[in-house]
């Protein structure tokens, strides 16, 4: 059940099997108080053999790698998060006062304060008139249980997270949950969503009851980009309430989305509003507050949100020129949110607010349950697998953990920030390492297929179920990134697992769906102009000399990471929210070189556009890779420079470029720039 | 008579501190009342614990106190460390901090308070750090602080200033370049960094330290449905 390097085997036999008497015995952590196997500082003694978990004095209260308390995994159904009903925006008493394109900064006289957080109108938002309408909430959730297992429950009980619920007033019948509501949508129907901040100022150690919403990776205005602060807003006010991109106890914020591709307001995609080759797929939305982050996402506010389309349509049965990749409405398309979390020996989840490296947790959590099994039929599934920190990077495989040495493919459809690749990619393998699994950074999604049949036949079709582990054999114990090594698969007692598949029989399911197997690199050789998700290709990048201002490279900046005394600079510079520091100029291109550091790896996230990854180390990106294609996030590895290409179309403002280790960016690891009619020329901004 | 002293010093200062035996009730590394009760630590008792340490310091005033009864509990503040002979990014931190606390005014000593901690306690006396503050004419509502040098290192982990590679930590520049902030009472922690522009600094430490709360008659822990009810 543990994610730790275990280096001493014979010790570790004997810790186990100590560890699995004592809780075959059911015994409670008073109990083994009684008994004398706590040591003087109040956790299992060490020389007793239960020295694999230990690093720290996990003394009461010890918020640290190594002191969660010990429990079973695979004792919970994953939990699959609801959708978010849509709401009538006429009748529902949650829109009242309704939603204007202009913020609603009267007086809510129940409060005190303006009805809304927000502070600037909505772009483009009477050309796109908002068509659905989404309530939701963010509250507390006094009694959440990560594990309803009664052996769990003793050692982590129900406790308080933050969350979101489906949008109504009663949270006795309408709870906040982490994570969050799945937000569907789809292309051409824009979409507004009112979230509710009706949390609470006792934070129980750790979260601050302010918020701003990012729904990562969409193009959004900087009015619904939920960005952490803004020079622009509040005329840099020391005021909390003017500042415009966090709101606050009893106000609302509208967010406004286009659900219009990129490109919908320059001249060659305006009549079809916007570039479908531009088509974004797996979103998640999570709370950007600046400064605190970290633990307000630790904390649960964070969840999905699904864009569908006329090709990704979300049913398995459409007919062409539908993908029919396993559907979303007959329950095959299943997002999961890895998560890595700390609980102090006596079961509650922590969150140290002071430290600087990054928050490495000691028990995988997925969709807000430990280690969950998943029971799935003999057929293709279509998993959103996202890396929702804090700070954990993973590479991910699949294992029986009765055969770990057997190599288990699945198929890889989307780059590693949800957008569709040109061509299937199989994993493991496909790097230039052997084997290698899918690396994940923080806010990292990749959309895979699993396929059961294939993986239940690869075991000689056995009688009853088969479990099969998705593991994350990246070893990490600090903030500072992961090991070079990687762990063996099938580990015992699936500590290194996420979730374990039971694949169940006898008869093989019906399975209409999309089978990347025949066509995904390098079962089949890869070009550069591959497209098996027509007509969402790979947009043309743009170039240096291209005629049309939003093809054309307009300047080359360079980014250096680093760390001058212990806070983090990019460009030698510190972060500042009362400025920005550059200028882009709209619907123009930029090449973007990034530079870090040693010792520390960074998953760095823009706004606003995506990317691609022309080079790393002087190397190009090339077809067969998970990353040649859109990416949002670029995992930066020491001493790494990257070469990026990218857009900034359509809207005006302001946006953040930021490490998402959360406690790096916590920590000031970022700048604002904006997007502007004329950009500068400054190329070390 | 120590006490005594201490308390109308600190009451003059608007820093009242805590009375009775609380005083160092976890300064011995060892069981605290909670503990000794069988009791489960509170979310507030396990920050004190494990960040805010009681330890006693000594102020460039030299008054005793308490770090986390005199200092914290209840209280704003706005915290560095440095030490009086640092040539290198002390005096623009400290220059940053004189500029932060003319901005904030008369709040600095009223409902902020501005505390700077020696990292080098055996050679920083409170003589040295109050030549140093009047040499920087830090004013009222700031303190410089040296104490035992065992003290400030349990102070200085305690409050994040550490780093898990022994060469980071041993570099005490590492230490210097970093402002934590914090509402103790609402359990608000945060940090930037201390040669920030200063309107950075001011405004996101306004926001935490001035982060508005409802009426209690608005909130319930289970949260309450808003904004429908007019």
């Amino acid at each position: 059940m543990h994610i730790l390097k275990w280096r001493e085997p014979q010790l570790a036999r004997i810790a186990r099997r100590n560890r699995q008497e004592i809780l075959k015995a059911g015994l409670t952590r008073r109990d083994l108080a009684k008994l004398g196997l706590l040591s003087a500082s109040g956790y299992l003694i060490t020389k007793a053999g239960l020295s694999v978990r230990a690093q720290h004095s996990c003394g009461p209260g010890v918020c640290a790698l190594g002191c969660s308390p010990p429990t079973l995994p695979f004792k919970d159904p994953l939990v699959i998060p609801p959708v978010l009903p849509e709401r009538n925006p006429a009748t529902d008493p949650g829109f009242q006062p309704p939603p204007t394109t202009a913020p609603n900064r009267a007086i809510n006289p129940a409060t005190g304060i303006p009805f809304e957080g927000r502070t600037q109108s909505h772009q483009f938002r009477d050309r796109f008139p908002p068509e659905k309408f989404f309530i939701t909430r963010m509250a507390p959730n006094a009694a959440f249980k990560f594990s309803e297992d009664p052996t769990n429950l003793v050692r982590i009980g129900p406790q308080l997270i933050w969350g979101f619920n489906k949008g109504g007033a009663d949270f006795t019948v309408d709870p906040a949950l982490t994570p969050g509501p799945i937000i569907v949508a789809r292309y051409g129907h824009p979409t507004l969503v009112r979230r509710y901040n009706a949390l609470t100022g006792s934070n129980g150690g750790f979260g601050v009851p302010e918020v701003s919403t990012h729904l990562h990776n969409f193009h959004s205005g900087p009015d619904s980009d939920g960005g952490p602060c803004d020079p622009t807003t509040g005329g840099n006010s020391t005021d909390p309430l003017q500042q415009g991109r966090f709101f606050f106890l009893g106000q609302y914020y509208d967010y406004f989305q286009t659900l219009a591709r990129a490109g919908f307001d320059t001249d060659a995609f305006r009549a079809t509003n916007g570039d479908v080759r531009e088509t974004l797929t797996t979103l998640w939305y999570h709370d950007h507050r600046v400064d605190h982050t970290a633990e307000n996402v630790y904390k649960g506010l964070a969840g999905f949100e699904l864009l569908f389309n006329d090709f990704d349509t979300g049913s398995e049965t459409d007919p062409a020129p539908a993908f029919r990749l396993p559907g979303f409405v007959q329950g095959f398309d299943i997002p999961l949110i890895l998560n890595d979390k700390l609980f102090t020996p006596e079961g509650e989840i922590c969150f140290d607010t002071f430290g600087l490296d990054g928050l490495v947790g000691d028990k995988y959590v997925v969709n807000g349950r430990l280690q969950p099994f998943f029971t799935v039929q003999r057929r293709r599934y279509r998993f959103r697998i996202l890396d929702g920190g804090p700070s954990r990077f993973y590479e991910l495989f699949l294992t029986n953990p009765l055969q770990p040495s057997m190599r288990i493919p699945f198929w890889a459809i989307t780059t590693t920030d949800g957008n569709f690749l040109p061509r299937p990619v199989e994993f493991p393998g496909s790097y230039s390492r052997s084997p290698a699994g899918l690396r994940l950074g923080v806010a990292e999604r990749c959309d895979v297929i699993i396929d059961f049949k294939r993986i239940w036949q690869l075991f000689g079709s056995p009688t009853g179920t088969l479990n099969i582990w998705l593991e994350n054999l990246l070893d990490q114990t600090s903030g500072l990134g992961p090991e070079s090594r990687l762990l063996d698969p099938g580990e015992p007692e699936g500590r290194n697992a996420l979730v374990q598949f039971q694949i169940v029989g006898p008869t093989p399911a019906s399975d209409p769906s999309f089978d990347p197997q025949p066509v995904a690199f390098p079962n089949v050789a890869c070009s550069p102009n591959d497209c098996i998700f027509t007509p969402i290709c790979l947009p043309p990048l743009p170039t240096d000399n291209a005629p049309a201002q939003e093809n054309r490279i307009r300047i080359t900046r360079t980014f250096d990471f680093d760390r001058v005394n212990g806070q983090w600079v990019i460009n030698g510079r510190l972060v500042d929210c009362s400025q920005f520091r550059f200028a882009v100029q709209r619907n123009s291109a930029e090449r973007w070189i990034l530079r870090n550091g040693r010792r520390w790896q960074h998953p760095v996230h823009i706004h606003l556009e995506e990317f691609r990854i022309i080079r790393r180390n002087r190397n190009a990106v090339t077809c067969g890779d998970v990353e040649f294609g859109r990416k949002d996030v670029v995992r930066l590895n020491e001493d790494d420079e990257v070469e990026l290409i990218m857009r900034f179309r359509d809207f005006l403002g302001g946006y953040p470029m930021h490490c998402h280790n959360l406690i790096h960016e916590d920590h000031a690891m970022m700048l604002l720039w904006q997007v502007a009619a004329t950009g500068d020329n400054n190329t070390q901004p | 008579m120590e006490t005594m002293t201490r308390r109308s010093w600190l009451a003059t200062l608007g820093l009242a501190p805590a009375l009775g035996g609380a005083a160092a009730w976890f300064e011995s590394k060892g069981l605290n009342r909670a503990e000794a009760s069988g009791r489960r630590l509170s979310p507030r008792e396990r920050i004190q614990r494990n960040h805010l340490p009681n330890v006693e310091l000594v102020t460039h005033e030299e008054h005793k106190v308490y770090f986390y009864d005199d200092l914290v509990k209840d209280k704003k503040v706005v915290i560095n460390f440095m030490y009086a002979q640092c040539e290198g990014i002390c005096v623009p931190v400290t220059t940053n901090l004189v500029k932060l606390r003319k901005m904030m005014g008369d709040r600095v000593g009223h409902d902020i308070f501005f505390y700077s901690i020696t990292l080098k306690p055996e050679e920083d006396s409170p003589q040295a750090l109050r030549h140093y503050a009047e040499m920087h004419h830090t004013g009222r509502g700031w303190l410089f602080l040296t104490g035992q040098p065992k003290d400030i290192e349990v102070l200085r982990r305690g409050l994040g200033y550490f780093y898990r590679d022994s060469a980071d930590d041993a570099d005490k520049s590492n230490h210097i370049g970093m402002l934590r902030y914090g509402v103790e009472a609402k359990m608000r922690w945060a940090a930037c960094p201390g040669m920030a522009n200063p309107q950075h600094i001011l405004r996101t430490i306004l926001w935490d330290l001035d982060a508005p709360e409802l009426p209690k008659a608005q909130s319930t822990e289970s949260g309450f449905a808003q904004g429908e009810r007019t």
